[in-house]
């Protein structure tokens, strides 16, 4: 076997590549090129194919004449700003809880993170019959509580957004909380004690050293959250199909709706539309994790 | 033994008020699947919150597909475990060879394909999910499972690949300088030197690819249709079609659904967390 070079390819690799590649080198790129493949199959060509789908003017016309595409992007912008400010204010919040040293609270979060670990879909039709206004366990209650039957949750499109962002707050809290315990974990105990020591209240300890050291990670979080919760087909389209009279649509279900209708060029300029606020998200964290 | 003062009763008490919401919070959704399907129809409808008469009927007419909605169910079930598996090993397969190819091996443009398939870990899934399933259309692969499969191996792979890369990047490069002397092929050194000590990375991915694979509802209902071909969230979002669906059935189907990945994520729950958080936000 050839005596071979694998920590300094930067020298090799400049002359003409076919006469001069190395054992390591050819394996390289053999290993990579499943990849590769999968990256050309499946993400470049579907890309290139739905960029040309969405090529025609006449389909951002068609979609601003749409009021559902308006109610749509109105909504999904209440979703991230709302829905994922809460939640990691929450998650932050909870970090705190559950880094508490208690052998109750560590019991609590083996139970806290399973809407993490089990499935989404029989967890958000179980909170859909849970809504149910004849049949379903809250209005059951309300009515033998009170004798009074109780509000048709879902069927109010501002109480069913709420719904869809309760049920993806509920499903990925648990993660969120995880990470940005890690975070609170590796702050240094004596800057708490030394602050003790000075009398410092709950407020000052968290203002001046829990927060500093986990802005950056908050942040990262929350934008990383924005860009995957774009994505969040299940909770809307399972707990409210996008209705009442498609009014709790979301980005991710109208696309998929204009594509059951077979409105492809339409569900593909949908998508198009929403990229002006996810690539500087996107370039934003592939700046932070790229290093 | 010393007395509690009254300020620990009170920072105790405050964790409690804490405490307890979360856990009703958390629990609701999965204690009502579980009451549903463990009640007879009758208490189901109820509002109960223990039924008079607890049944594992519903798992009898679930296992012995006595439903019409449930025909089919270990079919489905079957699909469900293929595809999650498959997908779990192919992930596995291409992103190990490709983080040792950049991370170990150092091969020219490495770096470049690590990028590319970080952005494509920042498309939201849902947006791919369009023309991914025009082109499976292209392909010919709509209805039959390994379009899902290759689907579920284009979102988890990036991942896989960055974790697996930012893993290996922390073996030091001593071992393959010495094991190269030793007279060890590039696929030796792979086989003998870099799988084993990357174990615990490996565990962590092919987890993570097959409970991303086994929960996927989106591709898996648009791209795979038959009654025999679909994965079970499919079918039980299939129970919605009709008005009088049987809830306690698809509760318990749900339930069943939802235990496999409950039991996979705390028995290596040490990996996930060890192994998937670390490397998931990187501060």
């Amino acid at each position: 076997m050839a005596i071979t070079v694998s920590g300094s390819d930067a020298a090799i690799a400049s002359p003409p590549l076919s006469s001069r590649l190395t054992t390591p080198q050819v394996w390289g790129i053999v290993l990579l090129a499943p990849y590769i493949l999968v990256f050309l199959a499946f993400v470049v060509y579907p890309i290139g194919y739905g960029l040309w789908l969405a090529r025609h003017p006449a389909s951002y016309v068609a979609l601003w004449h749409d009021p559902i595409f308006a109610r749509a992007a109105v909504n999904t912008l209440i979703f991230l700003v709302v829905g994922i400010n809460l939640k990691m204010a929450i998650a932050l919040f909870l970090s705190g809880f559950f880094a508490q040293q208690r052998t109750w609270i560590k019991w609590l979060s083996v139970l806290f993170i399973l809407p993490w670990a089990v499935p989404s879909i029989p967890t958000i039709l179980s909170v859909r019959f849970m809504l149910n206004p004849e049949w379903g366990m809250i209005n059951t209650l309300i009515f033998r509580l009170t004798g009074e039957d109780g509000p048709n949750w879902l069927n109010d499109p501002t109480v069913a957004l709420s719904m869809a962002i309760a049920v993806h707050i509920w499903k990925s809290l648990p993660f969120w909380t995880l990470i940005l315990m890690t975070g609170r974990l590796a702050i240094s105990h004596d800057l708490y004690e030394a602050a003790e020591v000075d009398g410092a209240s709950w407020w000052q300890k968290f203002r001046f050293i829990t927060w500093p050291s986990m802005q950056t990670l908050y942040i990262t979080c929350t934008l990383l959250s924005m860009i995957w919760t774009l994505g969040d087909f299940n909770s809307v389209y399972l707990l409210t199909g996008g209705g009442p009279a498609d009014l709790t649509h979301v980005l991710a279900t109208l696309g998929i709706r204009y594509l059951r209708l077979d409105q492809l060029s339409l569900a593909m300029a949908s998508i198009v539309c929403a990229l002006p606020f996810v690539l500087p998200l996107v370039y934003f964290m592939m700046k932070r994790l790229s290093r | 033994m010393k007395l509690p003062t009254l300020r620990e009763i009170g920072t105790e008490a405050k964790l409690l008020l804490i405490g307890i919401p979360v856990l009703i919070w958390t629990m609701v959704p999965i204690y009502h699947m579980f009451l549903f399907a463990i009640s007879p129809k009758q208490d189901a409808f109820s509002g109960k919150l223990w039924p008079d008469h607890p049944t594992l009927h519903n798992f009898h007419i679930v296992f012995y597909q006595q439903h019409y909605f449930l025909r089919d169910f270990w079919i489905q079930f079957w699909n469900s475990v293929v595809i999650a598996l498959s997908a779990g090993a192919l992930t596995l397969l291409i992103a190990t060879a490709a983080a040792f190819s950049i991370s170990r091996l150092r091969t020219p443009g490495g770096r470049w394909v690590m990028n590319l398939a970080l952005l494509t870990y920042f498309i939201p899934a849902a947006f791919l999910a369009v023309p991914m399933y025009r082109t499976m259309g292209t392909y010919g692969l709509l209805n039959n499972h390994w379009s899902l499969i290759l689907a579920m191996v284009t979102i988890a792979s990036p991942y896989a690949i960055w974790v697996l890369k930012q893993a290996s990047d922390k073996l030091p490069v001593e071992l393959d300088e010495a094991a190269t002397m030793d007279g060890a092929t590039t696929l030796q050194l792979f086989r003998l030197v870099y799988v084993p000590l990357m174990m615990p990375s490996l565990v962590a991915i092919g987890t993570y690819a097959i409970l991303l694979a086994w929960n996927e509802y989106l591709y898996a209902f648009l791209l795979l249709s038959k009654d025999t071909e679909i994965t079970l969230p499919v079918a039980l979002g299939n129970f919605l079609a009709a008005d009088d669906s049987p809830w306690e059935l698809l509760m318990t189907t749900g339930f069943i659904y939802a235990l496999p990945p409950a039991a996979i994520y705390y028995a290596f729950k040490r990996y996930m967390v060890g192994g998937l958080t670390a490397g998931a936000v990187k501060s």
